[in-house]
């Protein structure tokens, strides 16, 4: 690649300003989409990744207007394509930093083909979906992950549709790195986040986000202050699952299915020890289906991080493998490795 | 018999010859033929073929909906089409002989296994009686070979078991045929010792089978004549033989050699374009990176993915995927980025006849996305030029930054010919400027990358690619501010954008060949074609030359934009007739761009133009072109109008 041969170059030191573009951010005021913004753009001078390295790819929707925000290199494509893109860029390109920002309609539901493929193959992208429950930028129709009954402009008699469980559905892709969180609480945003982008392979990440138009307040069951101690249920690589102000509450597994409890009653050896680096999803899968949805107590974190080659170095190994094995391509040999003869000079 | 009782049999030199063999799926009808074309190919006869297999892969055997054909016509001058007729039809078995009856010439050869007509197979084929025995068959000559039998016999020794024996009888229909018209038996020999290097059983039993037919030929005296066919006068240099589907695969590697630019593929299987996926996944010593997707816009959405990154994106689909891919292309049409789409056309609507080509997708290419997304649109005239417009494609989308779809068909794809190879280092460079620097000064001063900052000649923006510090941009379908890139919803600015993502592709005119025509003094009609037609066509015309009728050829090969001087060259002729596989989507174009009264010969019944039909429909022209203004007035010559 002509430019991009020679020496790496020295990673210069950045702020939050550098990784901000001189677009104007055209999100309603109060949209949860400015902290997840705001997370990745102090996050990324952290993580010592050339700028010029970082692509972000997204599809249509309101979260997808994310690209334009950053100052990096990004695509704002068509709905639900996202993650076929930017497979393409990931897979000839694996020397770049390449996410891939969605959101519930776009990932799910238009473009739930791809998000399962790419979280299969295992393609190096951290991606986050920007899980509101809700049609923003078409004006408020029921998503994908909108609860059964939900009354919109779409559904004024209640939506028939079952929702998704967005992190249910990763495990049950194959996804190597799912992790939930939320647009209110930054630290434990960037925390998931740099966890996210430390995978090698696809990081999937669902990240509540409140749409204060169209759906709002649809995490406040959990998600607001009052309520967070109850009803978030923090997963922690190695500690038993359990949650409260005292702590008071721990999950167990009964049948193979996850339950809560109080602590006092079932005693701590009980409570399951959440291991995000079981080969085996169903744990994590269990885990996954405590909470209908964000009404009931709800686990963030890492549900799930294994390690698996990705897509993109599979793909330059096989490549690698068969030039060492068949030399590198002779375009005149190609020519010539079917039947061929001779016609000769007539006389 | 000769007077004293020796056999001598006599040997006719023909022109050329066109055979077909037909069996069940699994007969291997397709390897036979394959063999027969390359034994030919070394003997030095021209030759075109077409494969004609069914979509089922296996349909019940016996059947009429499971036979596979496969016909070439091999002749000792070159010929352009697989022949409009055969001579002779190699039949496995009675669904075979019924299905193919009406491809055979009167008085046409039949060589049938007289095995395989029995209660059973008859029944399948919905003969209530033998056609070998109650007369159907009059008018042709029919030659009953037990081929089955033979086999079993010729391979006994191998005690190979009678289902694998059998499976060998391909190879002696081979044989036959080989002995029958004098082909070069080494070359088979070989090839079967190569080819089943590995299982040496098999290689056994179908040296055994193929050395029987050649026997039973000589011994058999079922013929009185064998034919040779000559070998044809080729310019002299390396040959091969090439199917559309290799010779495109072949080129789009050859693309990303000439432009330094690494292929990706991303692709979903579909007939007839799998083949291009198959070859291509082969090529990884080439540092192709072939990418299977989830579908079909997948597999458009990672190549233009990797095209952002700095790759020859390139996707591969036929109809049905091609309609799944419009948003992606009308996504790549407004990010202005390189990208290489092959339809190897097949007929539609819908689903329907994957294995059978037409012409059917021109407007599709040319129009099927929406709001204004022009695109360039080229058609290979021939299974060889596939390789060369394959790297016309990738020099047009990587020189303009656009999608070009290539429209070959499913009887490009699997025909081959032989194809005298170029010397390597007689292809053109393909020279590709990737950005390196900011090019425009922002209001404050300072430098800055514009994404939308177009090349003044070719209007191309330029490709910065990640990686490259200080050139970060966003890109994507919102309309952008001219040059800025930045999103714009201006009335002004998006009318000025249409128009030059509009004179972008137009201004490709400069960069293409002007339309050679194949014309002849006093001509009056010129016969515009388009892609895979060429030979059909080009075989009519001269028939008709050769009859004294004069009439002119001009086939196309770029069809978005039309070649500079196109308009000139229809308005010299006082009638234009385009022959197409549809319903007239050229000619359509042609009226509504040149304002020419063209006439239309349509077909569309999933099989490439007979050389006859063209033929009559043309005399039909000629004929009424005649009588509606009498002695012509005006009279063209090759290139000059004469009033």
């Amino acid at each position: 690649m002509s430019v991009l041969d020679g020496p790496p170059l020295e990673v210069p030191v950045t702020t939050r300003k550098d990784w901000t573009s001189d677009q104007e951010v055209r999100w309603c005021p109060g949209c949860g989409d400015y902290s997840i913004l705001a997370a990745v753009q102090m996050l990324l001078p952290e993580l010592g990744v050339p700028r010029e390295n970082v692509v972000f790819v997204s599809g249509i929707g309101c979260a997808a207007r994310f690209p334009y925000y950053m100052e990096t290199y990004g695509i704002h494509s068509i709905h639900g394509r996202a993650p076929a893109i930017a497979t393409g860029l990931a897979v000839s390109r694996p020397d770049l930093d390449v996410w891939v920002v969605t959101g519930d309609g776009d990932g799910l539901s238009i473009g739930g083909n791809h998000l399962l493929h790419a979280l299969r193959r295992n393609v190096n992208l951290t991606i986050l979906l920007f899980n509101n429950q809700i049609y923003g930028l078409t004006k408020g129709q029921f998503s994908p992950t909108s609860e059964a009954g939900k009354v919109t402009k779409s559904s004024p008699f209640g939506s028939l549709d079952q929702p998704f469980n967005p992190v249910s559905l990763a495990l049950g892709a194959e996804a190597t790195f799912v992790a939930r969180t939320h647009d209110m609480d930054r630290k434990h945003l960037m925390a998931t986040l740099r966890r996210a982008h430390e995978h090698r392979g696809a990081a999937f990440v669902e990240v509540y986000q409140n749409c204060n138009v169209f759906n709002d307040g649809a995490f406040d069951g959990i998600l607001s202050r009052d309520r967070r101690a109850d009803n978030l249920i923090p997963l922690v690589d190695g500690e038993p699952v359990r949650f409260g102000a005292e702590s008071e509450w721990g999950v167990v597994l009964t049948d193979g299915e996850a339950r809560i409890a109080p602590v006092a009653e079932v005693g701590e050896e009980a409570l399951v020890v959440h291991r995000e680096g079981r080969e085996d999803p169903s744990v994590a899968f269990a885990l996954s289906r405590l909470a209908a949805g964000p009404t009931t107590p709800t686990p963030i974190g890492v549900f799930r991080a294994v390690e698996r080659p990705d897509y993109a170095s599979l793909v330059s190994d096989q490549i690698a493998a068969a030039q060492n094995r068949q030399g590198r391509g002779d375009l005149a040999g190609l020519l010539r490795s079917g039947q061929t003869w001779e016609v000769a000079e007539r006389r | 018999m000769g007077a004293d009782g020796t056999h001598r049999l006599q040997v006719h030199a023909v022109e050329q010859v066109v055979v077909r063999l037909a069996g069940d799926s699994g007969d291997g009808m397709q390897l036979a033929g394959d063999r027969l074309m390359v034994s030919s190919a070394r003997y030095g006869n021209a030759f075109a073929t077409l494969p004609d297999f069914p979509a089922e892969i296996r349909a019940p055997a016996g059947t009429l909906a499971g036979v596979s054909a496969f016909q070439i016509q091999l002749a000792d001058h070159p010929v352009r089409t697989p022949g409009d007729e055969a001579d002779v039809l190699v039949a496995m078995n009675p669904a075979a002989l019924r299905s193919q009856l009406r491809y055979l010439k009167p008085g046409a050869t039949l060589i049938v296994d007289s095995d395989a007509f029995d209660e059973r197979n008859l029944h399948k084929a919905g003969y209530a009686d033998n056609p070998l025995a109650d007369g159907e068959l009059v008018g042709f000559s029919v030659l009953k070979v037990p081929m089955t039998s033979l086999t079993l016999a010729a391979v006994k020794e191998t005690g190979a078991r009678p289902r694998e024996a059998e499976r060998a009888k391909n190879f002696f229909a081979l044989g036959l045929l080989s002995w029958l018209y004098g082909r070069p038996a080494a070359v088979t020999l070989e090839w079967i010792a190569e080819r089943f290097a590995k299982v040496p059983q098999v290689a056994v039993v179908n040296r055994l089978a193929f050395q029987a037919g050649l026997a039973f030929g000589e011994t058999a005296e079922l013929v009185e004549a064998t034919a040779t066919v000559a070998p044809a006068p080729l310019p002299p240099g390396t040959y091969t033989t090439i199917s559309g589907n290799t010779a495109m695969a072949w080129g789009l590697v050859a693309a990303s050699e000439l432009s330094g630019r690494p292929l990706f593929l991303g692709s979903y299987p579909i007939t007839p374009a799998s083949d291009l996926l198959h070859e291509l996944s082969r090529l990884k010593r080439f540092g192709v990176r072939t990418f299977q997707a989830e579908d079909e816009i997948a597999g458009v959405g990672a190549a233009l993915g990797a095209a952002f990154g700095g790759a020859l994106g390139v996707t591969t689909t036929s109809g049905p995927g091609l309609d799944l891919k419009a948003e992606t292309i009308g996504l790549a049409v407004s990010l202005e980025l390189p990208l290489v789409v092959v339809d190897v056309q097949r007929a539609g609507p819908s689903t329907g006849m994957p294995t059978k080509p037409e012409q059917g997708d021109l407007l599709a290419a040319l129009f099927g996305r929406h709001g204004e997304a022009p695109v360039p649109v080229l058609a290979p005239r021939g299974a060889a030029e596939c390789f060369t417009m394959a790297i016309e494609a990738a020099r047009l989308a990587l020189t303009f930054r656009t999608p070009v779809i290539i429209l070959s068909d499913g009887y490009l794809a699997n025909s081959s010919e032989p194809w005298r190879l170029p010397d390597v280092a007689d292809l053109a460079p393909i020279p590709v400027e990737l950005a390196s620097e900011a090019n425009a000064t922002a209001p404050d001063g300072r430098a800055v990358f514009h994404p939308y900052q177009r090349d003044a000649g070719t209007l191309a923006r330029p490709w910065a690619l990640p990686g490259t510090r200080g050139l970060e941009h966003r890109i994507g379908g919102l309309e952008k501010a001219d040059e800025t890139g930045d999103i714009s919803y201006d009335g002004a600015n998006h009318e000025r954008m249409v128009h030059l993502r509009a004179a972008k592709v137009a201004g490709i005119a400069a960069a293409i060949p002007h339309a050679v025509v194949d014309d002849q003094e006093g001509a009056r009609l010129l016969v515009v074609g388009w892609g895979s037609t060429a030979g059909a066509i080009a075989a009519a015309v001269e028939g008709l030359r050769r009859r004294g009728e004069h009439l002119a050829h001009l086939q196309l090969a770029h069809l978005n934009p039309f070649p500079a001087n196109l308009g000139d060259v229809l308005r010299r002729y006082d009638r234009v007739v385009v022959a197409e596989l549809n319903m007239g989507q050229l000619v359509s174009q042609l009226r509504a761009t040149y304002l020419v009264d063209a006439r239309l010969i349509s077909k569309v019944q999933g099989v490439p133009f007979r050389v006859g039909e063209l033929t009559e429909a043309l005399l039909g022209e000629l004929g009424s072109l005649a009588q509606s203004t009498g002695v012509p007035e005006r009279v063209s010559t090759a290139g000059e109008v004469v009033a």
